[in-house]
């Protein structure tokens, strides 16, 4: 092994070793962050209410693609009825978590991590900690919190709309019957589907939430190194989500 | 005779706020502070003065407990900070303030809501007198006014007014100013002096100042310390000081870049590297 290769090894390691601390530092700090549940309501709101319009927009145009490529699929083996369930199948357990959490890592991640970088550099968590107010349950736990609770309630959004573009196109654009849609999807959806989905945004809320927070919170104090660390959150987010995705996904088989 | 002398020793120590003894600190091996002695006499404005670089914001986040000196110890109220748990360290900081260089306001809340932050967070007083609090405080800044605008809409120097009000909402034991004066017009300068003179002298708050400016600190403090590589050159009132005969005192009082404080930073011969630019 080159020196540079286990230099980096080792440097991944720590940063590995830095974080699992961190995440548990950060839970710790949720304890007292329940307490302010204002400042909760305001991070769900920044991290949910305000991806609403990216999530709304891009599950609609997902259905529709869905919608699309599944009836000319379905269509070449005459079962075009099957379409409402591999729309379903396809959002609930993939498309829904997965483009969620990529859109939340591009919306709400990179939000998280500069407004927790600039607070940094601007001296304001130095402040609260020299006014005996520990910044981690004052700011990062209500944003780790409100990533968390946000997730999954905008992956129901996004399968919601999504299903909805399915159906515009299948069914009012492309003719499969209204009744036979909506049927074999509710008689083919188990309970297991639904779960692996709501699952998966849990997991996916959680681990882009810590990303996001933990890159703020140790990002370098100069503009140079809340961009490097806004960057490092987006990279890191996508690949955990797409890695987690194929290991959750083996799970629930 | 003995029991006077312990009686005056115990009577100074109880006199001293913070205590600051042959601390050594340094910084990815970079030695900021090499046996490093600060006194900060309880009521008395206590400056400490020095060049850019030697270390006097490192020094104000070792008396704050953010980070702990390599050897050496600082005490703060007759504890040193090293043996504090975090709750006790929290607890002492709440019996200080602190003035941040940028006045560190937190951008999402207004200016009412950044000086009622430690009241909220530290005492659960009813909203009536929350207010009434806060609204005084503004009002000795000589913002009032002020207290629906947010950060973003202050200039430098009303911001580190609001700093100011935020830093003496809890009726702190001791300040501790961080470059006050840096960057200030000459109104917000004065209002900002005879701020720091007056909560020493009607409140007796305990001042640390730590600045380079010269002639204002000479006009405020009771007792500076001059800094330079990371020791105390020089201490005294600012009378003493400026009569001082040490070399370095001498340079930095009249500002002038040939003594014994470096103002270029170490580099290669000047003429070699012109030239091997030439060359090059």
């Amino acid at each position: 092994m080159s020196n540079g290769s286990r230099e980096g090894a080792l440097e991944g390691v720590r940063k590995t070793g830095v974080t699992a601390l961190f995440f548990g530092r950060l839970l710790a700090a949720c304890v007292p962050a329940l307490a302010r549940p204002r400042l909760i309501v305001a991070q769900i709101f920044n991290a949910g209410a305000r991806s609403l319009i990216i999530i709304m927009l891009s599950g609609l145009f997902t259905g529709m693609v869905l919608g699309l490529q599944g009836y000319d699929l379905l269509h070449r083996f005459g079962a075009t009825s099957a379409l409402g369930t591999a729309a379903a199948l396809s959002l609930l357990k993939e498309l829904g978590p997965v483009l969620t959490a990529l859109l939340f890592a591009g919306r709400a991640g990179t939000a998280l991590t500069s407004e927790i970088g600039l607070m940094r550099a601007t001296d304001q968590l130095t402040a609260m900690e020299v006014m005996a107010v520990d910044p981690l349950s004052y700011v990062a736990a209500p944003r780790f919190l409100g990533g968390l609770i946000a997730m999954p309630l905008l992956t129901g959004v996004f399968i919601v709309i999504g299903l909805f573009g399915a159906q515009l196109v299948g069914v009012q654009m492309m003719g499969v019957d209204h009744g036979i849609f909506w049927s074999q999807m509710q008689s083919a959806i188990a309970l297991k589907d639904v779960t692996e989905g709501i699952v998966k945004s849990l997991v996916f809320g959680a681990v882009l939430s810590l990303i996001a927070v933990n890159e703020g919170y140790h990002a370098e104090p100069t503009a140079a190194g809340v961009g490097r660390a806004t960057t490092r959150t987006v990279v890191a987010s996508s690949v955990m989500t797409l890695l987690l995705d194929y290991v959750l996904t083996a799970a629930f088989l | 005779m003995a029991d006077s002398q312990s009686t005056s020793q115990s009577a100074a120590e109880s006199d001293t706020v913070i205590d600051v003894r042959d601390v050594h600190y340094s910084i990815d091996g970079r030695p900021i502070f090499a046996g490093l002695d600060i006194l900060v006499r309880r009521g008395l404005i206590t400056a400490v003065m020095g060049p850019s670089g030697t270390g006097k914001t490192t020094l104000l986040r070792l008396i704050t407990g953010q980070i702990d000196a390599d050897r050496g110890r600082v005490s703060v109220f007759g504890r040193e900070v090293a043996d504090m748990g975090r709750a006790e360290i929290y607890a002492t900081r709440r019996r200080m303030g602190m003035l941040f260089q940028n006045g560190a306001l937190l951008t999402d809340l207004d200016v009412f809501e950044n000086v009622a932050f430690p009241v909220r967070e530290h005492a659960n007083l009813p909203e009536p007198l929350v207010q009434k609090l806060v609204l005084t405080k503004l009002e000795a800044v000589g913002l009032r006014g002020a207290a629906q605008l947010m950060p973003a809409e202050l200039s430098g120097g009303m911001a580190r007014r609001v700093a100011l009000a935020r830093a003496i909402v809890m009726d702190p034991e001791v300040l501790i100013y961080d470059e006050p004066f840096v960057g200030l017009d000459p109104i917000s300068l004065g209002v900002i002096m005879r701020l720091i003179k007056e909560m020493n002298d009607v409140l007796g708050i305990t001042s640390v100042v730590v600045s380079h400016d010269v002639h204002e600190i000479a006009t405020i403090a009771d007792y500076s310390y001059l800094l330079s590589e990371g020791r105390v050159v020089d201490s005294g009132s600012p009378a003493e000081l400026a009569a001082s005969d040490s070399a370095t005192v001498r340079q930095f009082m009249t500002g002038s870049a040939e003594g014994p404080v470096p103002f270029h930073y170490p580099a290669a011969d000047y003429a070699t590297e012109l030239l091997g630019a030439e060359r090059g």
